[in-house]
């Protein structure tokens, strides 16, 4: 079942099975389409999805799976109508969107493996335990030996499969790790398992009392928890990574050499086609512009907020947005090869600097597990020497070994991040890498990019209060027509204040120029100063203007605005002490003015991602670990080249995918937010070994002194394992004292 | 103590019992939208009955 829900757009033979079918006599091939749906929200939104699905004619079933916000179509056409099922949700009032491609399944798979392993592996704990507890109890009594005996082969019949099963994962991992000459945390785990269990048979097949089947159990178990509950976070955050990501451009028309138009996917496209983009497409492929004259969005790439105006044999890259008019345009190159190599290559490079990481449960297995082994094999040479004989000598060293193996060391990182992760998931705070948490929590200078990042990355309309409600809309009723920025902010403003906007009919656009109407029988035009007969110098902003017949014309003045919390997320990241600075492709003027804005004195404007990867590395060298928060293709090697980096989810799809965590809204706060739980969440890791470690020095003694009896053992364990749980659950309590301060 | 000959298989089969539901549950997939089952339990759809199945 949960492979189904991870296609995207795959076809599925269902076996003939159900009445249904045998009605029809016809199997019938199922087709199954999985949407990416936005704004899906509560019991009544899953009805609704559901509902305008089941209405379409071809769809057999849809189900909507709110965790994952997203729905599954089950449909009978063999080509699935991606198109239809948008459209209907979007009357229904939903955004749903493709998913980006076939995701590995593997990570679902996993999930629920390791769920089968849990599940096991309590259903033996329980089961040992309760025959554990009458023996403890029964020894303090006058339980007759062979009745204990009964016990002891009972709970190995439930254990040896239990552990063989269950303590898989472990023992691969751990064999992988020295196969490669390394110490892992799994290593010391499958050790004191293996020898547990192993000791544990021998005691049983002599009569004597050393069984520690419960305690391997119960280890295996709650080892199995924080494993489970790390690949659930992990899963999450990919899947809701990959809903953000499906925005790409899946399809594009291309026009064969016979005239003939044909819609086909972007991968398939070869340098040498013709595509045809339509106005508001994204440029599938980088390409050269054949015919149509247009404005191309490049913010993305480049971080000017103006739109650039581009004529036939310009260069159009990927990933652009075509504002104006339908183009036609030639490849140059595949979609793998699209990004502008450069970018490619320089991310590459500084990808090598990630790598190097450690986590910090890694750099602590290094330190530990050969502290463990000196200590189990010093305890058998001081047994021996002192003339215990080999066998008691073994049991000590084997105890020493079951008491250190590390189940709240290998919890203590997991369940934090599970915790802090899950707390900025409800935020809309998608933490993608791994270890992302560990170094968002070193970061002390943040480099934050402009366009898109500080500002919104949309123009909007400057000094709205000045225009007039009818000039407004007047506007506005022309601006509907058109897909460009400014028209789009003009019919924003108009809404927000309220006006209804009715299309001017006969409206014609003049690419690079304006539109113009005929309204009441008074030509209006809306557009550039020589398209409105203007003759105007620019002004501080960029502008369109307005002319209604022969009255004087209106100038709408544009900006890309900061975002409302910048000022003050600058303000709060200042006072955590950390060092702030703007990288910015954006011209000087517009870099300065932002930066005076949010109050950050050092800037540099005009940036090229070299540039902007040189200044990084610079910072690193003094020591720095730099966070960059950035989202445009100009920014994702510098994204890669930082110590850490975030997001925004309106970011392009390369620095989405590299940076380590992406934020949803409009608020930049998240990034204030995701250090700070970052912080917090380092800060219980480090707590959580403390624990594991104090727990340790009290038992390990016990241990080497041969005091150690099987009940002590499965209480030790069990106890420092809930004491690391409940102190990691902190950090998703520490969240609403903060906001009340 | 003969209690024990039947009390433990007792205690092991109901244990057995469990861990067999939460395969099936894992199994069928009732684990896959936590968010949503705790919505669907709520509906109590539009009372009229179901259309008839499309073919």
């Amino acid at each position: 079942m949960p492979e189904v829900l991870t296609l995207s757009t795959a076809d599925m033979d269902v076996p003939t099975a159900g009445p249904r079918d045998e009605a029809t006599a016809q199997p019938a091939a199922r087709h199954i389409t999985t949407l990416a749906v936005e704004n899906m929200h509560c019991g009544g939104c899953i009805r609704s999805v559901e509902r305008a699905l089941a209405a379409l004619p071809d769809v057999v079933s849809a189900r909507a799976n709110l965790s994952q916000r997203r729905v599954t179509i089950e449909t009978h056409t063999p080509t699935a109508n991606e198109e239809s099922y948008i459209a209907a949700l979007g009357a229904a009032g939903f955004k749903a969107r493709p998913l980006a491609d076939e995701a590995p399944a593997s990570a679902q798979a996993d999930e629920a493996d390791l769920l089968r392993r849990l599940g096991v592996a309590g259903f033996a704990a329980a089961n040992i335990m309760l025959m554990s507890v009458a023996v403890w109890s029964g020894q303090a009594q006058d339980m007759p030996a062979s009745l204990i005996t009964l016990f002891h082969l009972l709970s190995a019949l439930i254990a040896v499969p239990a552990v063989a099963y269950a303590g898989r994962p472990f023992f691969v991992s751990a064999r992988g790790a020295l196969a490669a000459g390394r110490l892992n945390m799994d290593v010391p785990i499958s050790l004191g398992v293996l020898l547990a269990t192993g000791m544990s048979l021998y005691q049983t097949a002599r009569g004597l009392d050393h069984v520690y089947f419960d305690a391997a159990v119960t280890l295996l178990f709650f080892l199995l928890i924080g494993r489970a509950l790390d690949q659930r976070m992990r899963s999450r955050a990919t899947a809701a990574a990959r809903n953000l990501l499906g925005a790409r451009v899946a399809a594009a028309t291309i026009l064969n050499p016979d005239g003939t138009a044909e819609r086909i996917a972007t991968r398939a496209i070869e340098p040498g086609m013709r595509v045809l983009v339509a106005a508001g497409e994204r440029i599938p492929v980088d390409a050269r512009l054949v015919s149509g004259d247009t404005e191309i969005d490049e913010s993305l790439i480049t971080g000017e907020s103006r739109p650039r105006h581009a004529r036939v044999d310009d260069t159009l890259y990927a990933g652009t947005v075509n504002l104006a008019g339908a183009i036609e345009v030639e490849a140059s190159a595949r979609e793998d090869g699209s990004l502008i190599s450069e970018i490619g290559r320089m991310m590459a490079v500084a990808e090598q600097g990630r790598g190097r990481y450690v986590r910090l449960a890694d750099r602590a297995a290094e330190l530990y597990a050969p502290l463990v082994h000196i200590l189990g094999f010093s305890t058998f040479v001081t047994w021996m020497l002192r003339g215990n004989g080999w066998e008691p000598s073994l049991e000590a060293a084997i105890a020493v070994l079951i008491i250190t193996c590390p189940c709240a060391l290998a919890l203590a990182v997991p369940v934090t991040q599970v915790v802090a992760t899950g707390r900025l998931f409800r935020k809309g705070i998608i933490v993608k890498a791994a270890d992302g948490l560990e170094r968002l929590a070193a970061v002390d200078a943040v480099v934050l990019d402009k366009t898109g990042t500080l500002t919104l990355g949309e123009p909007r309309l400057v000094d709205a209060d000045r225009v007039p409600d009818d000039r407004l809309a007047l506007a506005a009723s022309l601006a509907v027509a058109s897909r460009h920025p400014y028209a789009r902010a003009i019919v924003r403003a108009a809404e927000t204040r309220g006006l209804s906007t009715v299309p001017a009919s006969g409206i014609t656009e003049a690419t690079g120029a304006g539109l113009t109407a005929i309204v009441s029988g008074r030509e209006v035009r809306l557009g550039s100063a020589l398209h409105c007969g203007v003759d105007a110098a620019g002004g501080r902003f960029a502008s369109l203007w307005l002319r209604d017949g022969e009255t004087a014309p209106l100038a709408f003045g544009f900006a890309d605005p900061l975002r409302p919390d910048a000022p003050a997320t600058v303000a709060a990241l200042k006072s955590r002490g950390l060092t702030v600075e703007i990288l910015s492709g954006d011209r000087a003027e517009a870099v300065a003015e932002a930066a005076r804005a949010v109050g950050v004195d050092s800037w540099r404007a005009g940036e090229r991602p070299d540039q902007k990867i040189a200044r990084i590395e610079a910072l690193k060298g003094e020591g720095r670990h730099v966070l960059m928060v950035g989202d445009g293709l100009n920014d994702a090697p510098a994204l890669a080249a930082g110590h850490a980096s975030i997001s925004p989810s309106s970011a392009a799809d390369i620095s989405q995918t590299t940076a380590d965590a992406v934020f949803q809204g409009e608020a930049l706060g998240a990034v204030v937010e995701t250090l700070a739980v970052a912080k917090a969440a380092q800060r219980r890791s480090v707590e959580n070994f403390a624990i594991a470690i104090g727990y340790n020095i009290v038992f390990v003694p016990l241990a080497m002194m041969g005091l150690v009896t099987p009940l002590i053992a499965a209480v030790a364990m069990s106890a420092s394992s809930v004491a690391v749980t409940a102190n990691a659950l902190r950090v998703a309590l520490a969240g609403p004292r903060e906001r009340q301060s | 103590m003969t209690a024990l000959v039947w009390l433990i298989p007792c205690a092991l089969a109901l244990g057995g019992l469990g861990l067999a539901a939460f395969m099936w549950c894992l199994r069928t997939g009732q684990y896959d939208d936590l968010d949503g089952a705790a919505w669907r339990a709520l509906d109590d759809g539009d009372g009229r009955p179901a259309p008839p199945e499309k073919s």
